[in-house]
């Protein structure tokens, strides 16, 4: 077990490492200077180079990129060439809106797609799996910006049971910031929701399909009782795969269901930095956010040793 | 053919033929200006109403078709082209340097979601189409990847395989001959699947301003310009996220229906 | 009274009729087993009994558990019989047991869902029967899973799990069939000791005559829904009515006559063959263990010999016939055909490849399912510098097929048009359309349904007399071996114990493993075979 996880955790370091270089480059192919664009095209030359060193720019492009890494280590993500300001505080402040609303969908899609998958999966064929695949199947379809919108004019403007958009921040309390996110969060949910209620049940299918139910079975259980001690652990195994490239998808999305509620998330930020050419905030949230997605997959990656035995004892 | 095999195709070349129209006739110029007509409902001069600039949106959703079809095409085109070679390559050779290469390349594009590689082409190159195109496909490449190389595996595992090479065959003979023609209905089917994807990233890339430009419609910059106004004329939403959904929920029940009745057997994943 | 009595049993299956007009009954104590090839209704049998059939199966008859029918009861009555009254082993312990679950926590499901004793107690019931089987807990704690398991044990898993509770009625389906024959003989006691000491009907569903005959107090034979004879074993050995019975009984011990031939210079030489595989590391920093599948093996093959490689899983015969054929590399030794090397600088040799082909075991998976056999056929021709093309080439595909007993007609067709034994054909004619020096024929009719199994072996012996084969027939089935080969080799852990000639190796094993492997595979009684 501990073997595995140590496998994991060096393959996670490496990920990381080879992830950075690639945004790194990326970054340094675009055009311009970040110093002039600041200072404008009328800048002086001994201006420029005091606000390139200020910068960090002055040094070979190999020192750079050390110093970006080692300073993200510690928490430093460089200075935002438009405001000024520590990159590491705004992305802080933006984090608190934009983690809760992807944890926020995540916790609902499961919550949904669980009971859901388990219900088809058990009623194979009949009237209700078929409403339910067929509800699945136009859940899938729907761009979750789209559904975002139609949430607010149902919801936020006709009904008026929620702000249309803006956060209410977290000093004003717990309740009233997930009350804000509410309607992000079934929006993000539900399009993702409707993918792994489909996962659920065909991975709960393809277990009902083994020997060892039909073993459980001979044993005296009832349908019922196979299917929820023998089948969903074992299910749970593709499911896990899923749940961890939805939280990618959770948070790309989020960043695009900001726009459609005005949230101050990473997307307005990341958005506002790319207009404003600002791109060490664009490197540092891209690299947040890969970061994110390549930590919890390492996480389900720890999740599968839990539920699968034959993993933990390999290694 | 089964009933979701019908119905999808019947879905998805309605919209094709839209699209395909459009080359040739729309009901009005999608780019002329009418602003005494503005925001006008569905009616019988303008099927789907006007927008804030009095442009007729049928004729809209037809070009918009084209955008969106054509990036999604172009990108899977992509993804297949890079990634079934890879994936082929990586089973022929399973558990050497080049497999480890290639999987351990493929969990590093999985860290970068399409938007996210959208992001960092626009801060680079600015916005554009072909950012779409390029961000949705490279996300496309691990996807076949993997589903080439999960296949193939076990079909290397097969005699049939066994017997080729005792038949003195090579592995890229073998690939060719045998492995590819037993996996392409599975390409087939996930194509369709990340083609109805790559309808989906594009609509999100668009409303975000990072996929088409002004003036080349597109539906996801549709819903981009009603956000504002979408409270008083609905429909502004409404026609282009249904267009969406009826192209997506198509090419899905498409795929479905080609998954039956290309193979029972075959297994496809959702990723 | 009996225990079970199946009346008068019909089954459908969408429409399809399964089985017809079943009849048979099981005392206390007794042992009956129900035989038959493949699709002969004999598992679907033992599936009613336990009211497990798949969906769209409908029932008629009465299948009689003490008096009580069970046709038509309702499930949660099953529920409570199944298990508690009837327990239920299957074939394959691989996949019989639930890859997340100890052994412990799946035999005390077996009884706390019966709800038969307080958690406690069920505990120490399940460390009991596991003793019982076999496994006791000081050397097989009841937190294993089963991966930590071979089939063997596995399998005294299942059989714990089913004879918890005492049932009074085991229906065994295929126990030992996906078993090594030296586990199969240890299975088959357990059972059998199981049933003598709970007085249990025991209900055997199996294809093997052999341990029908060794086994059973009564036999049911059945083909395709019917049962076509029962009766007292040594009875109905003794005087087989159906001729379908005699078939049965005759191609089970089916012999065949090898034409003599004059053994010349060596074909095939392997010398000091060592191929290692890479344990994974069991912890961090240790070094990488090996595991020897193949140790230091020699041996020569005559040009005109039929050679034997007998041995049970894992003993490494399988790897070395990936060896033999080129396919992968040996880390020592040597392995030459006709002087030459079949890996020559890390490549497989070529001109040594055209001189070889081999059959497999698996009619299904040993042709692509998109090329007709006319491609699938002359695939080795690839191994030639001038092949045959156009009318020469179809004459030749015309002359195989017809050689292997199928018609010119069939090359036009696709694999799934054929029946596993057809397949088995043609996976001969192209294994020979080459004329290659040397056939390996790796487990090609284990798959096989005995008379189908008996019409490839007399298949064999006609190519041999038509076509002077040069084979080495790799097998577990040691009768198969012992008709169908002039040498034999017997491999255990990846050494070669003994080698002799066929017969007398049969008739006066020397080692001790080859005299174990010979006791352990059931026999047919010789008057099962003079029937005939």
């Amino acid at each position: 077990m501990l073997r595995y996880a140590l496998k994991r955790l060096i393959s996670l370091v490496i990920s990381l490492a080879v992830a950075s270089v690639v945004i790194f480059a990326v970054i340094e192919v675009a055009p311009g200077d970040p110093a002039s664009f600041m200072l404008g095209v009328n800048a002086q030359e001994d201006t420029l180079e005091a606000l390139r060193a200020e910068l960090g720019l002055d040094v070979s492009k190999v020192q750079r990129y050390f110093n970006w890494v080692s300073g993200m280590l510690v928490g430093d993500f460089g200075t935002s060439y438009t405001y000024r300001t520590p990159v590491s505080q705004m992305i802080a402040d933006r984090l608190w809106v934009s983690l809760p609303l992807a944890l926020y969908a995540l916790a609902l899609s499961t919550a949904i797609a669980f009971p859901v998958g388990i219900y088809a999966a058990a009623r194979r064929g009949k009237p209700g799996d078929l409403t339910v695949m067929g509800a699945t199947q136009l859940g899938i379809a729907v761009p979750n910006f789209w559904f975002a919108m139609m949430l607010v004019l149902i919801f936020a403007i006709n009904l008026r049971w929620f702000n249309a958009g803006g956060f209410s921040g977290w000093d004003k309390g717990f309740w009233t910031g997930i009350h804000s996110l509410t309607l992000p969060a079934i929006a993000l949910a539900l399009p993702q929701a409707a993918i792994l209620a489909r996962v659920m049940r065909s991975s709960l299918l393809d277990i009902l399909g083994e020997d060892f139910m039909r073993t459980a079975r001979a044993k005296g259980l009832s349908r019922r009782q196979a299917l929820w001690q023998h089948g969903v652990r074992n299910a749970l195994i593709p499911v896990l795969t899923i749940i961890g490239l939805q939280f990618s998808f959770l948070l790309a999305g989020s960043i695009i269901i900001e726009q459609v509620f005005y949230l101050p998330g990473l997307g307005r930020l990341v958005f506002q930095a790319i207009s404003a050419r600002d791109l060490i905030v664009v490197e540092s949230v891209v690299m947040l956010l890969v970061f994110a997605v390549i930590t919890v997959n390492f996480l389900v990656d720890l999740a599968y040793a839990a539920v699968d035995p034959r993993l933990r004892s390999r290694t | 053919m089964s009933r979701s095999l019908i119905l999808g195709a019947f879905l998805s070349s309605l919209v094709l033929l839209a699209a395909l129209v459009s080359f040739v006739w729309t009901p009005y110029d999608y780019a002329a200006l009418n602003i005494p007509d503005k925001l006008q409902p569905p009616s019988a001069q303008h099927w789907f109403g006007t927008d804030h600039f009095g442009r007729d949106m049928f004729s809209m959703i037809m070009v918009g078709a084209r955008t969106s079809i054509a990036v999604a095409l172009v990108a899977v085109g992509i993804g297949m082209a890079l990634g079934v070679p890879l994936g082929l390559a990586a089973a022929a050779r399973k558990g050497s340097w080049l497999d480890e290469l290639i999987m351990r390349g493929n969990d590093l594009v999985f860290a970068f979601p399409s938007l996210v590689i959208a992001i960092l082409i626009t801060a680079v190159l600015g916005a554009g189409a072909i950012n779409a195109i390029i961000a949705i496909g490279i996300f496309n490449i691990p996807v076949f990847a993997r589903i080439t190389r999960g296949a193939a595996l076990s079909l290397w595992e097969s005699e049939f395989i066994l017997a080729a090479r005792v038949s003195g065959k090579g592995a890229a003979r073998i690939s060719a001959e045998h492995i590819l023609p037993n996996v392409a209905n599975l390409l087939i089917v996930q194509g369709t699947i990340q083609f109805s994807l790559g309808i989906l990233a594009e609509a999100g890339l668009s409303y975000v301003g990072l996929g088409a430009q002004p003036p080349t419609p597109s539906w996801g910059r549709m819903l981009a310009d009603a956000q504002t106004m979408f409270s008083f004329a609905p429909h502004l939403a409404l026609i282009p996220g249904l267009a969406i959904i009826v192209t997506v929920l198509g090419l899905n029940l498409l795929g479905d229906g080609l998954r039956d009745w290309l193979d029972p057997r075959i297994r496809v994943a959702r990723a | 009274m009996s225990l079970l009595q199946i009346e008068n049993l019909s089954l459908s299956i969408h429409g399809a009729d399964i089985l017809k007009q079943v009849n048979l009954s099981i005392a206390p104590g007794q042992i009956v087993a129900v035989t038959g090839e493949s699709g002969s209704g004999k598992s679907m049998t033992a599936l009613a009994v336990m009211q497990l059939l798949p969906n769209g199966a409908e029932a008629e008859g009465a299948i009689r558990l003490n008096g009580h029918d069970l046709v038509n009861r309702p499930e949660s009555d099953m529920c409570a019989l199944r298990g508690a009254s009837i327990g239920m082993v299957f074939q394959e312990p691989m996949t019989a047991l639930n890859p997340v679950k100890t052994i412990g926590d799946q035999v005390m499901e077996s009884i706390l869902i019966h709800k038969a004793m307080p958690r406690a107690h069920a505990h120490d019931r399940a460390a009991e029967v596991l003793s019982r089987v076999g496994l006791p807990p000081d050397r097989f704690p009841l937190s294993r899973f089963p991966h930590e398991l071979s089939g063997g044990q596995r399998q005294r898993v299942v059989i714990a799990m089913a004879i918890a509770l005492r049932p009074k009625l085991l229906i065994a389906d295929e126990p030992t069939t996906a078993l090594d024959v030296t586990t199969q003989a240890q299975i088959l006691d357990l059972l059998k000791g199981l049933v003598s000491e709970y007085g249990m009907g025991l209900l055997m569903i199996t294809h093997d005559l052999a341990v029908v005959a060794g086994m059973a107090d009564q036999i049911v034979v059945m083909r395709h829904g019917e049962v076509v004879e029962t009766g007292a074993t040594s009875h109905l050995l003794r005087h087989m009515q159906h001729p379908y019975t005699r078939m049965l009984f005759e191609a089970s011990g089916h012999q065949v006559a090898l034409p003599e031939t004059a053994q010349s210079q060596p074909l095939l030489e392997v010398t000091n063959v060592v191929r290692d595989y890479r344990l994974p590391r069991k912890r961090l920093f240790d070094t990488p263990q090996h595991h020897r599948a193949v140790d230091r093996v020699s041996f020569t093959l005559n040009r005109g010999e039929r050679l034997g490689l007998v041995g049970e899983s894992g003993c490494g015969k399988s790897t070395l016939t990936r060896a033999i054929l080129g396919l992968e590399e040996v880390q020592v030794g040597d392995i030459r055909l006709d002087g030459q090397p079949v890996f020559s600088g890390h490549k497989p040799n070529l001109a040594v490849r055209r001189k070889m082909q081999v059959v497999f075991q698996d009619p299904y998976g040993s042709f692509n399912p998109r090329h007709r056999v006319a491609r699938l056929v002359t695939e080795p021709f690839h191994l030639l510098d001038s092949p045959p093309r156009g009318r020469e080439m179809e004459d030749r595909i015309a002359e195989m097929l017809t050689a292997v007993g199928l018609s010119p007609d069939d090359m036009g067709k696709y694999i799934h048009e054929f029946s596993g034994g057809q397949r088995q054909r043609i996976a001969i004619a192209r294994a020979l359309i080459i004329r290659p020096e040397l056939i390996l024929f790796d487990e090609a009719v284990s798959a096989l349904d005995v008379s189908v199994r008996a019409q490839i072996l007399d298949l064999l012996a006609e190519l041999c007399e038509a076509y002077d084969l040069t084979y080495l027939f790799i097998s577990h089935d040691l009768s198969v071996v012992r008709t169908i080969t002039d040498r034999v080799m017997v491999m255990r852990a990846g050494k070669i114990v003994e080698e002799g000639d066929t017969e007398s190796v049969f008739s006066d094993p020397q080692h001790q493993y080859t005299k174990d492997l010979i006791n352990a595979a059931p026999t047919l009684p010789d008057f099962g075979q003079e029937v005939a």
